[in-house]
């Protein structure tokens, strides 16, 4: 065997113009699957940090009706939705996946909030409990965040993050300023950022509401003073923070069901629902897998083609050196030697050809990302495995003109001029 | 007896025309002995050879090596019998071109699967038998005819067959290194290998002990021994 790689080797070497040609089409089909496959999987990876936010790792619960978020503006809570209390949300903390979770209310904000003359006008109004910017991953940048003062005494205060920070006292140190809210006056106390930056790259999909809403600005007022706001009748919503971005689909299925045992709503299609941004990764990865496996077939026919090719120059080979077959079996070699050295020819010149497109692939995959700035992961499992199926390439369309070779009439071979 | 040929008759099939090449041959010949077969061209030696040879079946008729009844084998134990008990020597040496000296030597002792270690060794001395003792690792085309056909005899050799066939060893070859052969013959004769040789020279004829002349498919001079020079 060992033997006869070496001869294969040899033989690919004594004929580099024409092995090198023949392995083209294995090279250009492998390159192109490397590339396409590593900047897929960069792209995936890019896509579900953008969406998911490396390390923020929260999940979203509430109220739907139907296929959308319940509008409390249209109808008020709904009979039969109670107000979540201290023990449900302590049962939703024990949910195995969960980490820690928070209850608040939110509500969209048009022109609702002002410092001065400054207006924030697709914001957020948030009511929070205090451990709601622990379980968000916010950090202070400055001022405080809420304490027990603040709640049991209904303080109107209020935190900013960053954008909203920005929109209003664009500079300026908020910290100690009032803003004012739905004409209410509220002492901005302080301002928290992400921990972790959301940035996303990509605009493939309208679900990208998420970011939208994140990015305008937020305003945080304690719960306690949210019904000096809006009145009481607002649905809470619960955010879960959980420990592996993989768990997140799990753990926000698991509160979600929780919630619901609590319900006794005459309309079934109202149910507490997670914001699976998981699934919304996923979603997108399948776009853009299904993209690719259009240029996956076009590599593959490649592929096919040139394997086509080595099967034809393996049938040129096997002409050329029929006198050396006739040889060989003259002197004794079995048939199932002579199929093992042109399938190991065959085999060699194809994975020569893969080991080969893998490298002009890798390069590929790199160019692309500096050009298009998108990341590309080149996984060494791929690389492998594009080596190996061009192994297989090579065996499969070896085994004909291996067969021709093995089956050759030793009297003829020799006769061969 | 190591060969045994009775009533062999040997057809091709030509389009739809049967063109009989061998007609009732019958040949026996002894263990050690030094057979030549001379003919025209076109006589029908070298498909004898081949038959001899278990390179390729009769048409109908006996065949017998070392007592076996060769043409029951199947192909796998035909090229077994080609590999342990046959060597073959061609007229164009037939050897591989990318291969040194000793590799060309070393390859059906590959096929008898010894391990490469002892292939070398064994090959080498070979080599040396045919006194090419320094050119072990030369190329065919850096070997000159003469050279070429000892590096084929020393192939042909290499695993010990009880028998040698030769097909015009030295047609390609000048009268120097045709002679150079022949005495390599002798002394494979004297060691006891039996030996049958295709030739269209007398002179080379000459040096076995026994001629058989073919012509027209047939053999007119059967065991005729020839007188001692
Ligand atoms: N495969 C074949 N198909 C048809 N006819 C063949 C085949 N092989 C040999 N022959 C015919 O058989 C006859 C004998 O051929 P063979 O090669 O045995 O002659 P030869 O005595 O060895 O001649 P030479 O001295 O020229 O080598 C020739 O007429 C040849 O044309
Ligand atoms: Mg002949």
């Amino acid at each position: 065997m060992l033997e006869n790689i070496r001869l294969s080797f040899q033989g690919i070497w004594s004929h580099k113009m024409r092995s090198f040609l023949t392995m083209l089409g294995i090279i250009i089909g492998i390159a192109a699957i490397i590339a396409i496959v590593s900047t897929i999987t960069g792209t995936n990876e890019q896509i579900k940090q953008n969406l998911i936010g490396a390390g923020d790792n929260n999940v979203n619960v509430q109220l739907y009706m139907g296929d959308s978020t319940y509008e409390i503006e249209y109808s008020g809570i709904p009979e039969g939705v109670p107000v979540i209390t201290r023990e449900v949300l302590e049962e939703i903390r024990g949910v195995e996946e969960v980490k820690d979770a928070a209850l608040f209310v939110s509500r969209d904000t048009y022109n609702t909030i002002y410092h001065k003359n400054t207006g924030i006008t697709g914001g957020k109004l948030y009511g929070v409990e205090k451990e709601y910017f622990d379980v968000c991953n916010y950090i202070v940048k400055s001022g405080r965040v809420f304490d027990d003062g603040d709640v049991s005494n209904f303080r109107k205060v209020a935190v900013l993050d960053e954008d909203s920070a920005e929109t209003l006292f664009s500079g300026e140190d908020p910290v100690g300023k009032t803003i004012e809210i739905l004409k209410e006056p509220y002492v901005v106390i302080g301002v928290v950022t992400k921990s972790s930056k959301f940035e996303p790259v990509i605009n493939s999909m309208d679900d990208y509401y998420m970011y939208a809403q994140r990015s305008s600005g937020g305003v945080f007022v304690p719960y306690a003073t949210w019904p000096g706001l809006y009145g009481y009748d607002e649905p809470q919503k619960l955010v879960l923070t959980v420990n592996n971005t993989e768990d997140m689909t799990a753990a926000g299925k698991k509160s979600a069901d929780i919630l619901n045992s609590y319900l006794s709503v005459t309309d079934n299609t109202i149910q507490y629902k997670a914001i699976d941004l998981l699934e919304q990764a996923k979603e997108i990865q399948e776009l853009s897998r299904s993209t690719n496996t259009m240029l996956i077939w076009i590599a593959g026919i490649s592929l096919l083609v040139g394997g086509i090719g080595v099967m034809n120059i393996m049938l040129v080979s096997v002409t050329e050196r029929t006198q050396e077959i006739g040889l060989k079996k003259a002197i004794g070699a079995r048939k199932s030697r002579i199929l093992g050295q042109f399938l190991t020819e065959a085999a060699v010149l194809t994975s020569l050809g893969g080991l080969f497109g893998v490298i002009v692939g890798i390069i590929l995959a790199e160019v692309i990302s500096k050009l298009t700035g998108t990341l590309v992961a080149i996984s060494a499992p791929a690389a492998v495995g594009a080596v190996v199926f061009s192994m297989i390439i090579g065996i499969v369309f070896g085994l004909l003109p291996s067969y021709k070779a093995a089956n050759l009439n030793p009297i003829d071979a020799l006769r061969h001029e | 007896m190591i060969l045994d040929l009775k009533h062999i008759y040997k057809d091709y099939q030509q389009d739809k025309l049967v063109v009989p090449v061998l007609k009732d041959i019958s040949l026996q010949v002894e263990e050690g002995e030094y057979v030549a077969v001379m003919g025209p061209s076109g006589s029908g030696k070298t498909t004898l050879m081949n038959i001899i040879g278990c390179l390729d079946r009769p048409t109908s008729g006996t065949y017998e090596l070392a007592g076996e009844d060769i043409l029951k084998y199947k192909d796998k134990e035909m090229s077994n019998v080609r590999l342990r008990s046959i060597g073959f020597v061609f007229q164009s040496f037939h050897l591989l071109p990318r291969q040194s000296a000793l590799e060309n030597v070393a390859l059906p002792l590959s096929y008898a699967g010894v391990k490469k270690r002892e292939r070398r060794e064994r090959a080498a001395r070979a080599l040396e038998r045919v006194g090419l003792g320094d050119r072990l690792n030369f190329k065919p085309t850096q070997l000159s005819g003469g050279q070429k056909q000892r590096v084929a005899i020393a192939r042909a050799m290499v695993n010990n067959p009880k028998l040698l066939l030769a097909d015009e060893p030295t047609g390609a070859l000048d009268s120097k290194s045709g002679k150079q052969i022949m005495e390599l013959f002798a002394a494979l004769h004297r060691e006891g290998v039996t030996i049958v040789m295709i030739t269209h020279d007398k002179a080379i004829a000459s040096h076995a002990k026994r001629v058989v002349q073919i012509i027209d498919g047939e053999i007119t001079e059967g065991s005729k021994e020839v007188q001692d020079a």
